[in-house]
């Protein structure tokens, strides 16, 4: 029965719990700070200095493991179904770290466009790494209060990163996981893209890995955006297509910032790969003509363009790919 | 460090020894203090980064200019590669060919190359399907090439596909697939599962016909190669090497890439297949229960799934690429390090338990005619020096031997089977009675062609294959099946045994009532090296 508007409706308006939350003022919420006086500094529980360390013991990983093959698979595979594509190119360091008695870590580093890559990526790793991997996350974003905090430490094993900027302990953590054997999963473009183009690199992933001394695969996520774009409130159910790299390494006396050009290069020619074919793509990067992640630079509505026709030229690659009819003359 | 291979000598507190069945495993107790058995030399270490020791041997191959500096754009380039018969089983992702591949094309985009064909150089074996060569080439080469038709499979019996090259001293037509031929630069993948594959062998015979396979794929050139394992005594290598010497002198600029694999043949929880029997664990004894009893209940199209879903855990050992004399020279010589085993004087009775898989049925049926093939023309060629039975002597096999055959893969075989054979099996007679109907007989020609069918004259080349053994045993009364099927069997030739005992009683015709006794407990592939 629909309700009629009226007392009855106002009542039950009133009611709801957010709004009544909202009403809520000192003492039942925190004071405002008056303009101009400084507050005593109190160490931060949340944020950069959350401390996650319970979330790798047996009880939460345990926990993880099972939310990880049921809610996250499930939800992936309603909403994005993954194609994985490329993961005999992780065949060598998967038969490396069983020869050498261990989980060798390992640096996932995949470009950003959706909330729903971090679940499309762990859901997507193969064994070894799949159980006994963390993600970094945005401190300022994931770990602002100590319910998301938690949140996202149990259910991605993630560690704060700051974004914006130079932080040792987010480093320095970091470091030490991938020392333990632990692997990282992290998106160098620091956050979503906003516009489906992707951001340039931040240098994090391949400072840890020159740091660390372990191999970076790179890793192109193609269709998330469209199903849950930065902004978008619900999700579009729709394909996604997961490409793994092949493995790379920090060249001797390569710094970071060289490694970090080179991941972002393997990535934009992953891109090229999963909308073209491999040997056009191969083609393009030894021409230096791959297309950039960044897109063209310009107006927006040059960027929103571009993007549809790429898109278009996907679909006119694979269309000319189906039996062409004979010419009867 | 892997453990060399060796021969140990039957006594009595020796288990009963694992012997292959078909899609099935039993156990044998062989006599004692009259009885060896030959075991393989343990896998060796695989290469800790294939991609690098690839890349490597482009960059610096054998007597030949770096890759690189043989490709540049505009020029026509082809990759032939090795068809579905090699590795065996198939080994898991990603194959040698892969990696490979990979690794050419990689160069040849940087040199801009766009004109490129690769080829499955598969003769006149049966065409390789879509998972089949993606599971080759790897669904990054597959996508980048098949849909626009520029990977596909070698056709023999094109009209216009294949070209004369010329011929050799001995009168030896050579002709092959024209797109390789025209090319500017063929490379040629090969994996080296045996000492028989590779060198000249690979372009000269997998990019060929029948009219220029014929010159050595007959009884003489295979009753003259002792052995097809050993290059210098093998006739058909002979030919093989003759072609290649046109080829060289009139065919398309070659770049051999070889590639050698260990013996790591079966992945969990089969491992027990190639471990000793003595060092079986209760593990290991269970899960052999488990698989024997398993596989006796099952229904064979169940066992086949089963077992031709093995993916072998086979590893690069190593990678060679330049002048295909010097490469293969050097791919053999791996080859022979890793599987031979020194044994020392022949024996009255050879015995052998044959596995489900040979070249010609991945993902299909060991016909009698292969279950033949298999044994007399693969295994008792599996030696250097002198064939470990006797002259005379008897070979004994355990294979169900069923008149089964694949309709597809093997069409002419069941004709084969059905008229020749019930004819007459003598190889030279077969040869010259039978053999050019088969051979140019149009619906095999178009099965071949066009379906998943090997070509009409290849029942005819698996019983060529064995020519030398049955030569060298002294006719098809000296071969024993145990657990063959009597109709097959006989069929064959050859005599059908129920049990090992029994069929140790029949051999005493030919070689008395105390033969000695060797077992060739393969696989993992072996080479007996006999003085």
């Amino acid at each position: 029965m629909r309700l009629s508007a009226g007392p009855v409706r106002t009542a039950l308006e009133r009611l709801r719990p957010a709004r009544a939350i909202g009403r809520l003022e000192f003492p039942y919420r925190a004071p405002t700070v008056p303009a101009g006086v400084g507050l005593p500094s109190v160490r931060s529980t949340v944020g950069a200095d959350y401390d996650t360390d319970w979330a790798r013991r047996f009880p939460a990983r345990w926990t993880r493991t099972v939310l990880l093959e049921t809610v996250v698979r499930g939800t992936v595979r309603a909403l994005a179904r993954p194609e994985v594509r490329g993961l005999d190119r992780l065949d060598d360091l998967r038969r490396r770290a069983e020869s050498d008695d261990g989980v060798a870590s390992v640096i996932f580093a995949a470009n950003h466009h959706s909330h729903l890559d971090s679940a499309v990526l762990l859901s997507s790793l193969p064994e070894p790494w799949r159980y006994k991997v963390f993600v970094g996350a945005a401190a300022d974003y994931f770990f602002t209060n100590k319910v998301t905090s938690a949140a996202s430490a149990l259910a991605l094993n993630a560690i704060p990163i700051e974004r914006s900027k130079v932080a040792r302990r987010s480093a320095g953590q970091a470091e030490a996981l991938l020392r333990e054997g632990w692997s990282l999963v992290i998106f160098p473009e620091g956050g979503r893209s906003p516009d489906g183009w992707g951001q340039d690199h931040k240098g994090g992933a391949a400072w840890l890995a020159t740091r660390a001394d372990v191999a970076v695969v790179p890793v192109h996520i193609e269709g998330t955006g469209a199903i849950l774009a930065k902004g978008d409130k619900r999700p579009s159910p729709g394909r996604s297509t997961v490409t793994f790299g092949a493995p790379l390494r920090g060249d001797a006396g390569e710094d970071g910032r060289a490694l970090a050009v080179r991941i972002e290069r393997s990535i934009a020619a992953l891109a090229d790969e999963s909308g073209s074919d491999w040997y056009t793509a191969r083609l393009r990067a030894h021409r230096d003509e791959t297309p950039a992640l960044t897109g063209p630079t310009g107006g927006s509505w040059r960027r929103a363009w571009a993007r549809g026709a790429r898109r278009r030229g996907r679909a006119s690659a694979s269309a000319g790919l189906t039996p062409r009819w004979p010419d009867l003359g | 460090m892997p453990r060399p291979g060796f021969v140990l000598d039957v006594d009595r507190s020796t288990p009963p020894i694992l012997f292959w069945n078909g899609e099935g495993l039993r156990l044998e107790r062989l006599p004692a203090e009259r009885s060896r058995v030959i075991y393989a030399p343990e896998p060796v270490d695989a290469l800790r980064d294939p991609d690098a020791a690839v890349r490597k041997a482009l960059l610096e191959p054998m007597d030949s200019d770096p890759l690189p500096d043989r490709l540049q754009a505009g020029m026509r380039l082809t990759i032939a590669f090795d068809d579905i018969s090699l590795p065996l089983p198939p080994m898991r992702r990603p194959d040698n060919r892969q990696r490979i591949i990979e690794a050419v094309l990689d160069l040849a985009a940087a040199a801009g190359v766009d004109d490129v064909h690769l080829i499955a150089a598969l003769a006149l074996h049966r065409r390789m399907t879509e998972d089949e060569l993606r599971h080759a080439v790897g669904d990054r080469v597959y996508d980048a090439f098949a849909p626009r038709g520029l990977l596909y499979n070698h056709d023999a019996e094109d009209p216009d596909g294949m070209v004369e090259i010329g011929a050799t001293p001995h009168g030896e037509v050579v002709r092959m697939n024209k797109r390789a031929a025209e090319s500017d630069l063929l490379v040629y993948v090969n994996i080296n599962l045996v000492a028989m594959d590779g060198g000249w062998k690979s372009t000269a015979t997998g990019l060929a016909d029948y009219r220029s396979l014929r010159h050595h794929h007959n009884v003489k050139t295979m009753q003259a190669s002792k052995s097809f394992m050993d290059q210098h005594k093998s006739e058909l290598h002979s030919s093989n090497w003759r072609m290649g010497e046109v080829l060289k002198a009139n065919g398309p600029p070659i770049f051999q890439i070889e590639s050698t694999l260990n013996t790591d043949t079966f992945p969990a929880p089969f491992e027990f297949l190639t471990k000793r029997e003595w060092e079986w664990s209760a593990r290991d004894r269970g899960l052999y229960l488990g698989t024997a009893k398993g596989l006796a209940a099952l229904p064979g199209r169940t066992n086949r799934r089963i077992l031709h879903g093995i993916r072998s855990p086979h590893a690069m050992t190593s990678v060679q690429a330049g002048d295909v004399d010097a490469v293969h020279a050097r791919t053999t010589e791996i080859v022979y390090r890793q599987q031979l085993v020194a044994v020392e004087g022949q024996t009255d009775v050879l015995t052998l338990g044959l596995p489900y898989i040979g070249p010609y049925n991945v993902n299909s049926i060991l016909n009698p005619v292969l279950v033949m093939c298999l044994g007399l023309g693969y295994f008792f060629n599996l030696y250097r020096g002198k064939p470990l039975v006797r002259p005379g002597g008897v070979l004994i096999m355990t294979h169900p031997t069923r008149c089964e055959f694949h309709p597809v893969h093997h069409p002419s075989y069941i004709d084969f089977f059905e008229q020749v054979l019930a004819d007459t099996t003598d190889p030279v007679e077969v040869e010259a009675r039978f053999e050019k109907q088969f051979a140019e007989d149009e619906w095999y020609r178009h099965l071949y062609r066009t379906s998943y069918a090997y070509h009409g004259v290849h029942p005819f080349y698996m019983w060529y294959w064995g020519a030398h053994a049955l030569d060298h045993l002294g006719g098809g009364s000296h071969v024993i099946i145990v657990g063959g099927e009597p109709r097959s069997v006989r069929r064959l030739g050859f005599r059908p045994a129920s049990t090992m005992t029994d069929a140790l009683e029949m051999a005493s015709d030919h070689v008395g009532r105390e033969p000695t006794i060797t077992h060739f407990h393969t696989p993992p592939l072996m080479m007996a090296d006999v003085s």
